[in-house]
């Protein structure tokens, strides 16, 4: 929403500043977005004429002008417009100047071999409109002030609001001011009667069509005859400029600025082309109508239209046909004023992806009650600026307009804000506001006034209140240290934990989308549900991701191409498993892409995470079975011991996905329902001071028989003498057969009441060879 | 026992702690000088033996002695020299290592924990997909209702019943269904919007607070804010305005900016006569409260909704959003911060 303090002064009596007034705004919940100045940057854009304008050499689509900037000599400038011809008043901007639309500052440059000094500017540059398709055209008025800065007599700074869904009100200029009265900024200054004299009936038959979701209740209408409409007068052009709006024709421009001015969207018909009267009903679908944005529109059933006879003239409080509208050479016109149901509207507006001014405010709430100061206000000044004869107002209603009360208990206020907060003073913010108050005892009884369709219960005016009041008289209270449960919760912890134990490793942490390329995201999705997104930001990133691998995969990649042989990344968030909310798990998922890289690299990382997250390794086995996206020989899930729990996964990634990269998987759900189900005091521990003694030995074993077993039947020997088992070489080649491998160990013995004797550790010693030999088919290699 | 005398000089001729070995043997070894003494004590009449056998124990204490001062004096001028030949070009570079970063987002998620927790704030999470009802319903958003519009909303069912959190405010939802009153909490999470350009990211963080008890006003909902924003940037004083602001779920409703001002091309925060909004907050909305099954007659509170990645930013000068989710190898590697620098109250929550 944008006004300039010119125009506010029309309601507002204040001796405020624009700097004291913007403040005030902000502080009042209207937050000024943008002040736009158009003062210094725009005083170099003059009023020119083109004196000759010839084709460009060198270019079709180009021309070559000279033009008269008031200065003895002509410059020569080359243009795009189209619309470039000899005697054309436009506007220059001199090198040096800056566009406003696109901040380009002009030099004097070459353009396919013409030199250009500056240039000459469509609206769209100037930000005067969004017509980009030729440059300016300026009426001969103009004539004699070339050479003259165009802007000069339009410097005000226009302030832009940023205006949140609750507040239609201040999507006119009246509300904006009535804030600021309630503020103490000011006065509001009444709104004048209005005095137009009335010719005679409205001879127009309006009707609202009684259906079911009709969105029309009140249709406020009068004819004005005989006008001669024409270009707006120089003072209400500069307004609809300000507005960011571009002049039309007079009735336009009133329509546009009335509705600016009072919040109260007009509309103008032709009557000359209305056939026999008014219908305000629902569409049928398959009917059709063209836009005044010249698109044509094609409705579904249940859209509130104005139609006549013939067929529908536009959307009811959305935009209006072009087949009625009026042109500079209407003569008659019929003016609308309505209200229409925000929802509906709104409905209507997205179904068919429309948007306009009108609509924009329809959907937020107007008052029901602006009807007929809006055609009144609206008449009066067609009147005055293109003549003709008003005639006597039609009002169609279905409803009564309802009056919201509230009964309210004002040490609410008190009690939310935290200050104290008089009844008196309440009572006057509020009826500054325009509230009507009765007071009943302790209670008031608070009439709501039609242009707030947002205030419906007592916390909204304890809202109103505190913000007429001010925020900054709020005392601060200091925040209590109490707390009522741990910060973090045993998951929490986990989470956090595992985060910088697996960062400890090297490895860079990075965030990546929750969504991914729905193709990449099947290699790794295995038999989990697809999760999609129905309006994707890019057709790449359509699916949730079933693994946290198809992204960091991508960055990794993208990394190579920047030079990055050796990279680790990872990341800990959630994967998806089901469309519903709760189905996620958190995985922390690595990856490592290096020269001279083994499973074994990985593997101690995945590992020794778990042992810093508390699974020690005598907790857990290791099995083959992993996903296709693994290598298959060169893989591994860690599984607990007791229950079977998945707790990670490891590996080479398939090299059909990435060449020559390693990765892991912790799945932290997993991990923390393991620990929190097996949670063990440490008992209290005693140290043997006793003899250590190590004793190696090499198993010939199958090829395929896994050393974690090989320990496994060690260990279990004899647990309280056996107290580690170490794997220090794995052979394969000669003087062994090709389907075995021989695995080198060492055992460490200790006992924990004695030192132990040459006899005792041959005892222990060919209970080992025994036991192996036995249960993992192996010979000892001599 | 001349031969005692003998020894001393051979000792202190030794040239190498091999040499005084050699000459322990010769002393103390089976054969050795002392072993021979005492075997002939067995040939001296009684009445001598103690006598010789107290002087043979006397020489073999000061030989013992003489012999460890020699071997140690001698070790040590080895050790010296060969200290002396190892010489290593200590300029050459240390062994490879790597060190792993944790990426900005998660060290401001810890701080702003850690700062919250302090006042006695826990932590709080929900899930990322989210029915319409937890993200919009719930917290009076009605459908087709204009405030809609500022969330553009992914969604994952045709129906548009489910769909990715546009916020995180939802928990405050789910916190209040699961529990009973008093609620202090904040969630940190991921939060979705169909919105990407220079300024906006798909996916983006935020942190959402809520406290709720018998007395919570908008005093408490000013305090705690204030404490938040100084200890996290770490000033005693900061520049802080609350400007009333709409949002469906909270009533009144604001908008916290904070001041600052662009000093060498830096941004300086805390000072300075411009304005930068940081957070949305307010007291919860009654309505909320009702569909969370608290009673409002008896609970109030207030609840707000933070920004993690433009705190971040803010904080540690990194000017692109999009930057964040790039995983750019040099940018993670200068952004990122060590694994070791937790941020806690007590150790201080930047270095």
């Amino acid at each position: 929403m944008k006004f300039t303090i010119d125009w506010l002064k029309d309601h507002l009596k204040t001796n405020k500043t624009e700097a004291q007034i913007i403040e005030k705004l902000n502080n009042t919940g209207l937050e000024v977005e943008h002040v736009e100045s158009l003062k210094n940057e725009l005083s170099d854009f003059v009023i020119a004429k083109i004196i000759k304008a010839k084709k460009h050499p060198n270019a079709d689509r180009l021309k070559l002008c000279h033009v008269d900037i008031g200065q003895k000599e002509l410059v020569k400038v080359v243009c795009g417009g189209p619309n470039a011809k000899d005697e054309l008043l436009t506007i220059y901007a001199p090198p040096g100047s800056t566009i406003p639309k696109n901040n380009m500052k002009l030099e004097v440059s070459k353009i396919r071999g013409e030199t250009s000094y500056g240039m000459l500017c469509s609206e769209s540059e100037l930000n005067l409109s969004d017509e980009s398709e030729g440059i300016v055209e300026l009426n001969q008025n103009y004539k004699t002030k070339i050479g003259k800065s165009y802007f000069k007599n339009s410097l005000e700074n226009i302030i832009e609001l940023s205006i949140t869904p609750n507040r239609p009100d201040c999507l006119g200029i009246r509300g904006i001011a009535r804030d600021l009265s309630a503020s103490g900024y000011g006065k509001l200054i009444d709104n004048k009667n209005i005095k137009i004299k009335k010719f005679g009936k409205h001879t127009l038959k309006v009707k609202i069509e009684k259906s079911k979701n009709q969105a029309c209740s009140i249709f406020g209408s009068c004819l004005i005859k005989n006008i001669k409409n024409k270009e707006s007068p120089d003072w209400l052009k500069k307004r609809i400029l300000s507005l960011g709006l571009r002049p039309i024709s007079a009735v336009v421009d009133i329509t546009n600025y009335v509705m600016f001015d009072l919040n109260r969207p007009l509309h103008a018909y032709d009557v000359d082309k209305i056939k026999k009267g008014i219908i305000v009903r629902n569409s049928k679908k398959g009917e059709s109508f063209k836009a005044l944005d010249n698109k044509e529109y094609n409705l579904d059933d249940n859209m509130c239209v104005i139609s006549d006879h013939e067929g529908v003239l536009g959307l009811g409080g959305v935009i209006g046909g072009t087949r009625s509208g009026t042109e500079l050479n209407t003569k008659n016109i019929l003016l609308e004023s309505a209200y229409f149901d925000p929802e509906i509207t709104r409905k209507t507006a997205k179904k068919l992806q429309l948007n306009s001014d009108a609509k924009f405010r329809f959907e937020r709430g107007i008052d029901p009650n602006s009807i007929q100061i809006g055609l009144e206000r609206a008449s009066e000044m067609i009147v005055k600026i293109c003549g003709g004869e008003v005639s006597k107002l039609d009002i169609q209603s279905t409803k009564k307009i309802k009056i919201n009360k509230i009964l309210f208990d004002p040490s609410l206020a008190s009690k939310t804000i935290g200050i104290k907060i008089k009844t008196n003073e309440i009572i006057k913010i509020l009826e500054d506001l325009g509230f009507k108050i009765k007071k009943k005892r302790k209670i008031l009884k608070v009439e709501i006034p039609t242009w707030r369709p947002d205030v419906y219960g007592q916390i909204d005016l304890v809202e109103e209140i505190i913000r007429i009041k001010g925020f900054d008289k709020i005392q601060s209270v200091e925040p209590e240290k109490k707390r009522l449960k741990p910060t973090l919760d045993f998951f929490q912890r986990h989470f956090h934990l595992a985060q910088r134990s697996v960062a400890t490793k090297g490895y860079l942490e990075t965030i990546t989308w929750s969504f991914t390329d729905e193709k990449n995201n099947n290699s790794f999705r295995e038999n989990k549900e697809e999760v999609k997104i129905i309006n994707p930001i890019s057709s790449d990133l359509n699916v949730l991701r079933s693994s946290l691998y198809p992204n960091l995969i991508l960055f990794l990649k993208k990394n190579l191409d920047r030079g990055f042989e050796n990279q680790s990344l990872f990341e800990i968030g959630p994967s998806f498993i089901g469309k519903k909310p709760g189905q996620q798990i958190t995985i922390i998922c690595g990856i490592r892409k290096e020269n001279l890289l083994n499973i074994y690299d990985i593997k101690k990382d995945v590992v020794k995470t778990l042992v810093e997250l508390g699974i020690g390794k005598n907790e857990t086995k290791i099995n083959t079975k992993t996903p296709s996206y693994y290598h298959p020989g060169r893989s591994g899930s860690i599984i607990t011991k007791n229950n079977n729990k998945l707790l990670a996964y490891f590996g080479q990634i398939h090299p059909k996905i990435i060449d020559n990269t390693y990765g892991f998987e912790i799945f932290l759900e997993n991990l923390v329902k393991y620990k929190s189900q097996n949670k063990k005091d440490k008992p209290t521990i005693t140290f043997s001071d006793y003899q250590k003694s190590e004793r190696d030995f090499a198993f010939v074993v199958q090829k395929n028989f896994q050393a974690q077993e090989l320990i496994e039947i060690i260990s279990n020997v004899d647990k309280s003498l056996i107290k580690n088992v170490k794997i220090f070489d794995v052979y394969e080649g000669k003087n062994i057969p090709t389907d075995k491998k021989s695995i080198a160990l060492k055992v460490t013995i200790q006992s924990d009441f004695k030192t132990l004797n040459e006899i005792d550790l041959n005892e222990v010693s060919q209970k080992i060879i025994s036991n192996v030999e036995d249960k993992a088919s192996a010979k000892l290699r001599s | 026992m001349s031969d005692f005398e003998k020894f001393k000089d051979k000792l202190i001729k030794a040239k190498s702690s091999q040499e005084v070995e050699t000459i322990r043997a010769e002393i103390f070894g089976k054969n050795g000088l002392i072993n021979l003494e005492f075997k002939k004590i067995g040939s001296l009449p009684q009445e001598d033996r103690k006598k010789v056998s107290s002087e043979i124990n006397n020489i073999k204490q000061e030989l013992t002695k003489l012999i460890n001062e020699a071997a140690a004096k001698l070790l040590d001028s080895e050790i010296n020299k060969q200290v002396e030949r190892e010489i290593d070009d200590v300029t050459l570079p240390e062994k490879d290592f790597k060190i792993g970063k944790i990426h900005p987002v998660s060290q401001v998620i810890d701080e702003i924990s850690s700062i919250f927790s302090e006042i006695g704030f826990s932590v709080e999470e929900g899930p990322d997909i989210e029915t319409e009802y937890y993200n919009f319903t719930a917290l009076n958003t009605p459908e087709n209702h204009p405030a809609k519009d500022m969330h553009d909303t992914f969604y994952i069912e045709e129906n548009m019943k489910t769909l990715l959190r546009t916020h995180t405010s939802p928990v405050q939802v789910r916190t209040m269904l699961k529990g009973k009153p008093p609620f202090k909490i904040i969630a940190p999470g991921r939060t979705y919007r169909s919105d990407s350009d220079q300024t906006h990211t798909p996916m983006f963080h935020q942190l959402e607070g809520l406290h709720i008890d018998k007395n919570i006003t908008m005093g408490h909902l000013k305090g705690c804010l204030n404490y938040f924003v100084k200890e996290f940037f770490e000033v005693d004083k900061i520049k802080m305005r609350f400007r009333p602001s709409h949002f469906p779920f909270t009533e009144p409703s604001a908008e916290v900016d904070i001041g600052y001002r662009i000093e060498n091309n830096k941004i300086v925060i805390g000072e300075g006569d411009k304005w930068l909004e940081i957070l949305g907050c307010g007291m919860v909305h009654p309505n909320v409260l009702k569909n969370s099954k608290i009673d409002s007659n008896k609970y109030q509170g207030f609840a707000f909704g933070i920004g993690i990645d433009r705190l971040a930013m803010l904080k540690y000068g990194i000017n692109d959003l999009r930057s964040f989710f790039e995983c750019d190898y040099r940018w993670l590697n200068y952004y990122g911060f060590d694994p070791l620098d937790v941020p806690t109250n007590y150790r201080g929550l930047s270095k």
